[in-house]
């Protein structure tokens, strides 16, 4: 009897695991491509080149395999180990970073069907893992036994924490209206057509929702925690190597994660703009497929480079003040009026 | 058994992960790697609860211990830099303290499960798996709200009248503090600040004369 289990088992198994490939694969050519995404754009919006050299064979090809140059030049490199650091963190430390990341995709969906694990606590998931993150930046900023990277992990121990309330009040506001946790539930709660989705009713969180998620992810203008100017690198200052690459790795894969679920929750997801347009009706452009989610993440994609290209960075004490005093008091208050527009039925679930 | 042990593989080996961390909190000298193993008690505690189908008590555990509470904690921890020495003779000073009071709890627990009162049929059911559809954040939702109100409502209150406390300890005005208020600096206008004054302008021989 058991023999006859077992097959099943490593089937189901193997299954799994060539859906988690299907999803880290492309996220991590996603990831080496917005890196080259991000210096092209910022080049463009301060009027220089950017990379434009590394092709193959001889062709330029404007750059396109300049990430491939850089991930190659980096996993050649040596990894420095510093002579006082705690070597078993040290090395933990970026891959604290980077499971967390890739764990939130489990249960991304992409269409109707298409998602790896279609849990009723989704978005309570997500939370969790997300949460997480922190611990690589924290422990990696102690265990280089380096006062650059220590200062770095402890300001940005303190960002993190303080933009989580922020950003899981915002989530509360669509929890209100859409009345799930499941994240293809909450999609489904906003089909309609483009007013229908939650960026209307919604429209503080939605921006104090994707304003916390660049501080969550320690981007400009909130990179305190690696701010060049007064603390070198802050906690990767003593990486070097591979282990340096998948702090960079698991950074973007965090922009891009944030990008995706303000497009899920705020912008209907798959979902169609045009949807419920009579002329369109059930053409491809009507219907809802996995193109108006990567349209609407790269939106969210872009504007992470534009508003580092845009803003000077914040002061310590103005970070705090803002995640503090301006946006929980904001949420708070609108997800009360969450509440009475969901109770009034000015917002009805699903159009 | 016609089916793979699977979940009670995975509960042994959570709950021993479990256990082995917990004893670790407590024995280990690095005050940083005794709330790192905290941090990992924590998470496989929320693992254990996952299998006992709390599904949303474990992400919470995880959420608000191990995403918040923790972090601030370590953050104390790494903070301190504790001396380790002073702590260690301590240890053994409490220690027959700590295994007694180790021991009753054990007791307890053993009374609990294995006492005169398991004689009693029925009194820990297995209880049956939930149907699929089935939510536990709704349903944890619904008895909190309905059922449960005033005593939630008064935990909240408990827990506000804490953090109202733990502020106004910590909230006290020191003298010699640069604060900025942010509001004044934002009013501040160019008239307040710059005063443009017309004058002659000096000979060359004036600037080299001092």
């Amino acid at each position: 009897m058991m023999l006859d289990m077992i097959p099943d088992v490593i089937l189901d198994l193997a299954w799994i695991v060539i859906k988690i490939v299907a999803i880290i694969l492309p996220m991590t050519v996603a990831v080496a491509y917005f890196t080259y995404a991000e210096r092209r754009v910022i080049g463009f919006m301060q009027v220089r080149m950017g990379p434009n050299r590394v092709g193959i064979l001889g062709f330029k090809l404007w750059g396109l395999a300049q990430p491939f140059a850089d991930v190659f030049k980096l996993l050649m490199k040596e990894i420095i180990l510093p002579d006082n650091s705690n070597k078993f963190l040290f090395l933990l430390a970026p891959m604290l970073a980077i499971a967390p990341a890739f764990a939130a995709w489990a249960v991304i969906p992409f269409n109707d069907f298409l998602v790896l694990a279609d849990i009723n606590a989704g978005l309570l998931y997500i939370l969790a893992m997300t949460s997480l993150g922190v611990y690589g930046v924290i422990i990696a900023g102690w265990a280089s036994n380096s006062k650059y990277a220590f200062l770095g992990a402890m300001r940005s121990a303190a960002q993190i924490v303080s933009y989580e309330i922020a950003m899981g009040f915002a989530l509360i506001g669509v929890l209100v209206l859409s009345g799930t946790l499941n994240l293809s539930g909450i999609v489904q709660a906003q089909s309609g057509g483009i007013f229908d989705w939650f960026w209307l009713p919604l429209l503080p969180l939605f921006v104090i929702y994707f304003v916390s998620g660049v501080a969550e992810t320690n981007r400009a203008p909130f990179d305190v925690a690696e701010g060049e100017s007064e603390i070198v690198a802050g906690f990767h200052v003593e990486y070097s190597g591979a282990a340096f690459a998948v702090f960079f790795l698991a950074e973007y894969a965090n922009m891009i994660l944030i990008s995706v679920l303000t497009a899920l929750l705020f912008l209907g997801g798959w979902l169609s703009p045009f949807q419920g347009v009579p002329v369109l009706g059930d053409t491809f452009l009507g219907s809802g497929s996995i193109f108006w989610l990567f349209a609407k993440s790269s939106i969210f994609m872009f504007l992470f480079l534009w508003l580092r290209a845009t803003f000077p960075r914040y002061r310590y004490d103005q970070i705090m003040r803002l995640g503090w005093k301006v946006f929980l008091p904001i949420t708070i208050v609108w997800v009360m009026v969450a509440a009475l527009m969901a109770v009034l039925g000015i917002v009805v679930k699903g159009g | 058994m016609n089916e793979l042990p699977l979940q009670e593989m995975v509960f042994y080996l959570f709950s021993f992960v479990m256990l082995a961390s917990a004893i670790m909190v407590v024995t280990v000298r690095n005050p940083v790697y005794a709330a790192l193993f905290l941090i990992l008690t924590f998470f496989t505690a929320a693992a254990v609860w996952m299998l006992l189908e709390a599904e949303f008590l474990a992400i919470v555990l995880v959420v608000v211990y191990v995403g918040a509470v923790m972090v601030l904690f370590l953050f104390v921890v790494m903070m301190l830099d504790i001396n380790i020495a002073p702590l260690k003779e301590g240890f053994i000073r409490y220690l027959p303290v700590g295994l007694l009071v180790a021991f009753v709890m054990a007791a307890e627990m053993v009374m609990v499960l294995w006492g005169k009162d398991r004689a009693v049929e029925g009194m820990f059911p297995t209880p049956a798996p939930a149907e699929p559809g089935y939510s536990n954040t709704e349903a944890v939702g619904e008895w909190l709200y309905t059922q449960y109100l005033l005593p939630f409502e008064m935990a909240g209150v408990i827990l506000l009248v804490a953090m109202v406390a733990a502020i106004m300890l910590t909230l006290r005005k020191r003298p010699g503090v640069k604060a900025q208020n942010p509001s004044n600096q934002v009013k501040v206008r160019r008239e307040e600040r710059i005063k443009l004054i017309s004058m002659p302008s000096e000979t060359s021989n004036d600037q080299r004369g001092g």
